[in-house]
């Protein structure tokens, strides 16, 4: 047999393999964890399907299955439609205030789903200021579920709407208009089949996160079983860990089916707009522009009155009954983490925005930008969009199993922000990958030929070239895992300990408590945060695009 | 030995064969061309030439050391891509001096000294802190140039390095890489697509075709003596037509205008006139609809006589004729 040129140099296989490892001992292992448990009974003997029948011959428990799917397509149905109207009027028509509408749709998702929860209360609980109007909503259990995915995965729907709207072959209207086609027809001949994909994927992503979280159903769920209530009763409540594994490989059959239907989809929805496409031109007509202003102006009304309420429980001396204004609120008191919790979020979510992004960008390099060893590296693709399918319910407990057993010589990490980080780090993971890969895809593969042509180590181009020229992307990163490692729940619940509470479980425990003005006080903190990080990335990215741009001018103005 | 030896190098890729069986010998200090249409293997044996790629069969020799399994890093090459790959974060004296920076046997003065020297070499000094992004085409190909040669490499690589300039740039720049190509003696390999650029810069020329060498040899004796249909075709103009079971071949501008009472070789009607400055090329048809050019020096060609669907008679100088075996017709 020939010898083969050794593409990668030992450094590089060094680095492929660390990351290899350390992946699976966050991923694999855990799930693996997570999976024996569901098979074994409580004494840790096999016991085949033994949980499982148990389970479903439990009415208690496996009514919730159809509490959950209930929920969740309720939810998603209505998401799908508000996000879709919602993309459309920002990108098919010439209503004013496009920025404006943009950014207040993304509210949700600077705040814990528990906060959505929350506001919820303020608005039609007991105590709301609706019902306080004699407009009663029978707010704890489904509505309120409902209500709160819908708030929850709104954003994600109409962001991913409006990529598939904005990308669009103006071509196509202009042929239909020559022939006369009516606005309608125009819709739904163009506009529907063109995102039809788009749909299905929109569909499966709210589903998911409906079905999956936790937050909202916790806060607000009352009597209402889901899934991922049943986990954390199951494990936190009864220390029934087999059950609780039993539940925790249920929460996975939405995201492995989505993932399915996904793979299908995507393979069918290969690019239709070409080079040749032209921007569409968005036709006059008053009467659209008109409805999806009102449209755009009610979810915005409704999102902002959300967060005004947080403002007046916040703000109030103690809500609905002394409306003077105080800042006592944010004094927080100590049973609950008090103001440390706040500063145990920063630290961990600074830690996993740090670290999440040094570990996906590096692995996103080494999967696009080096060869050779080929099994390895099709394993590490595998491993990386793994975590699309987990729930963060899933990520908690499978850490549970996996690194509090006495045997695992990682044990030291439980009960510490270290845990907190990695579970944080591998819960986000696929998105900054797939961001991580697009940018370093953008970058001439010749740079490292080129380097390598000068002897330069692999680890200085890295550096001086891939690293700079991948900023944006970068701090898009950053910002990600900063911005939800400081708004989770679900996967961080089963990991803090007493002694490093954070934020956000800090609210929840609030919220149990009935003290509904901290709760607020501490979701205001949270906001507050994650919107400076948020204009500070868009600040950072237009300041580098400036750059780019006048050194450009610059060269037109010497060559003329 | 030459200095570099390119032994019945086969790559495959998947099912595709690339590169079939190709050889070649390349002397120090020469400027050789791969020449060839899109997509028939230039770059892969270019990267394969540089350790950036590996061969499925064959060895690659360079200065009599077998470096077909030495990765590209110990080979010691300069290499300029079609996109330049300048880094766009970097200066022009930053992208010359990066690599400069690993050689940590020279002073901080002499990395400077060099880089300020090769600079000067390719006329970039007054841009050397403009960003590539604020470079002209021109530029932008001879800080690659610069950044390739400046650790002195044993041999230079250059992947169409001019394609992406426009013409007159292109002609410009043609010279003066073989003039820097001459005065540093740098053994060089170049691939190209356009027959011009490699018949005017190349010392030698290999001629490539659907993955395998169809022809080596000096500019000139490519031209004149074109081994195979695809090369007569390929580098310039060649008439072919087929006589009495052979294929023969013979060049525009050898063909000769006789009248019709001189002893001629062909009858052709002419179909379209066309004309190109110093020449003027006939387009003619034979009677079984062979095309001919005939390429004539404008000052003798005569509007009276010819004209569209005019009758001409044609010469064949046997001298200049060609004859290939039938069933290698392009
Ligand atoms: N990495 C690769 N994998 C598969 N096929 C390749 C790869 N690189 C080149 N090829 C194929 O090899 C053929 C020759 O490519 P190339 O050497 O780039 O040709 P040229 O430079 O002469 O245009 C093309 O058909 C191309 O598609
Ligand atoms: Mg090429």
């Amino acid at each position: 047999m020939r010898q083969r040129l050794a593409r990668l140099s030992f450094a590089q296989l060094i680095t492929l393999l660390a990351l290899l490892v350390i992946f699976t001992v966050i991923l694999i292992l855990p799930l693996f964890a997570l999976f024996s448990k569901a098979f074994l009974n409580s004494s840790g003997e096999f016991a085949g399907l033994a949980n499982y029948v148990k389970y479903f011959s439990t009415p208690s428990l496996s009514s919730s299955i159809l509490n959950t799917i209930d929920i969740s397509l309720w939810s998603t149905v209505i998401s799908v439609t508000l996000g879709f109207l919602y993309a459309y009027a920002l990108t098919r028509t010439n209503i004013r205030c496009k920025p404006f509408f943009k950014y207040m749709a993304l509210i949700p998702i600077f705040i814990p789903t528990i906060v959505h929860a929350l506001g919820l209360v303020y608005v039609f609980g007991r105590q709301g200021i609706i019902t306080r109007m004699g407009f009663e909503v029978a707010l704890y259990g489904r509505v309120g579920i409902i209500l709160s995915e819908i708030i929850f995965t709104f954003p994600q729907a109409f962001l991913m709407f409006l990529v598939a709207l904005e990308f669009t072959d103006g071509r196509l209207y202009e042929a239909a208009d020559s022939m006369g086609a009516s606005g309608l027809t125009k819709f739904f001949k163009i506009t529907l089949p063109e995102i039809k994909y788009t749909v299905v994927n929109v569909f499966f992503v709210c589903f998911t996160l409906a079905f999956t979280d936790f937050g909202a159903p916790k806060v607000i769920g009352g009597s209402f079983n889901v899934l991922a209530t049943d986990i954390y009763k199951q494990i936190a409540g009864q220390f029934n860990m087999n059950m609780g594994a039993v539940v925790g490989t249920l929460l996975l059959l939405p995201a492995v089916l989505s993932f399915i239907v996904g793979r299908v989809v995507n393979s069918k929805n290969a690019g239709t707009v070409s080079a040749k496409s032209t921007k569409l031109v968005v036709g006059k007509s008053l009467k659209r522009d008109t409805f999806f202003f009102v449209f755009c102006s009610l979810i915005t009304l409704f999102l902002l009155f959300l967060i005004a309420c947080l403002f007046m429980g916040a703000l109030s001396s103690y809500y609905p009954y002394d409306m003077s204004f105080t800042l006592r609120n944010f004094l927080f008191d100590n049973s609950s983490g008090g103001i440390k919790s706040y500063f145990n979020s920063l630290q961990m979510s600074i830690l996993t925005a740090v670290f999440g992004t040094i570990f996906a960008f590096v692995y996103a390099y080494m999967m696009e930008k080096t060869s050779g060893f080929n099994t390895l590296r099709r394993y590490g693709k595998l491993l990386s969009v793994l975590p699309l399918a987990l729930p963060g319910m899933v990520i908690g407990i499978s850490f549970i199993f996996f690194f509090n057993s006495p045997s695992n010589p990682l044990n030291f990490i439980y009960g510490t922000v270290t845990i907190l980080v990695v579970s944080n780090i591998l819960h986000y993971f696929s998105v900054p990958f797939f961001t991580a890969t697009g940018a370093l895809k953008k970058l001439d593969s010749e740079y490292e030929s080129v380097s390598e042509s000068m002897n330069i180590p692999r680890w200085k181009t890295f550096l001086r070239v891939s690293v700079p020229l991948s900023l944006p992307a970068i701090l898009e990163i950053f910002m990600y895992y900063f911005v939800n490692s400081m708004v989770t729940v679900s996967a961080v619940v089963f990991l803090y300990s007493a002694q490093f509470r954070i934020a956000s479980i800090s609210i929840t425990h609030m919220e149990e408590a009935g003290n509904f003005a901290q709760a607020a006080a501490m979701s205001l903190l949270i906001l507050l945060v994650n919107v400076c990080v948020r204009a500070l990335y868009e600040f950072i990215v237009k300041m580098i695009k400036k750059r780019n741009n006048d050194d450009k001018t610059r060269q037109v103005k010497e060559s003329t | 030995m030459s200095f570099l030896e390119i032994v019945q190098i086969t790559k495959r890729f998947d099912r595709q064969t690339v590169l079939s069986d190709v050889s070649a010998q390349i002397e120090k200090g020469e400027l050789v061309c791969v020449l060839g249409p899109s997509g028939c293997g230039k770059t892969t044996l270019l990267r394969i030439i540089a350790g950036l790629e590996t061969a499925t069969q064959g060895q690659i020799i360079i200065d009599e050391q077998d470096c077909t399994l030495l990765p590209a890093r110990k080979r010691n090459f300069g290499i300029v891509f079609q996109s330049y790959a300048l880094f766009p974060n970097m200066t022009v004296l930053e992208n010359v001096a990066f690599g400069l920076k690993q050689k940590k046997q020279l002073s901080r003065e002499e990395r400077e000294e060099r880089t300020v020297d090769i600079l000067r070499l390719v006329d970039l000094l007054e841009h050397k802190d403009k960003y590539p992004r604020q470079l002209s085409g021109g530029q932008q190909q001879r800080t690659a140039l610069a950044r390739a040669i400046v650790l002195e490499p044993l041999y230079l690589l250059l992947d169409e390095p001019l394609s992406a300039l426009d013409a007159k740039v292109r002609v410009k720049l043609r010279g003066e890489i073989s003039a820097l190509q001459k005065s540093l003696g740098i053994t060089t390999v170049m691939v190209t697509h356009d027959q011009e650029e490699a018949l005017t810069m190349a010392d030698r020329i290999i001629v490539m075709n659907n993955a395998v060498v169809e022809q080596i040899g000096r500019p000139r004796e490519i031209y004149d003596n074109p081994a195979t249909p695809f090369v007569a075709n390929f580098i310039g103009t060649m008439n072919f037509y087929d006589h009495q079971g052979n294929l023969f071949a013979i060049r525009p501008e050898k063909v000769e205008l006789v009248g019709r009472t001189e002893s001629y070789d062909m009858v052709a009607r002419v179909k379209a006139l066309e004309f190109k400055g110093a020449l003027t090329r006939i387009y003619s048809t034979l009677m079984d609809k062979t095309e001919i050019c005939v390429d004539i020096p404008s000052e003798v060609f005569d509007g009276e006589k010819l004209h569209e669907d005019a009758l001409v008679f044609l010469r064949m100088p046997q001298e200049h004729l060609r004859e290939y075996p039938l069933e290698k017709a392009v």
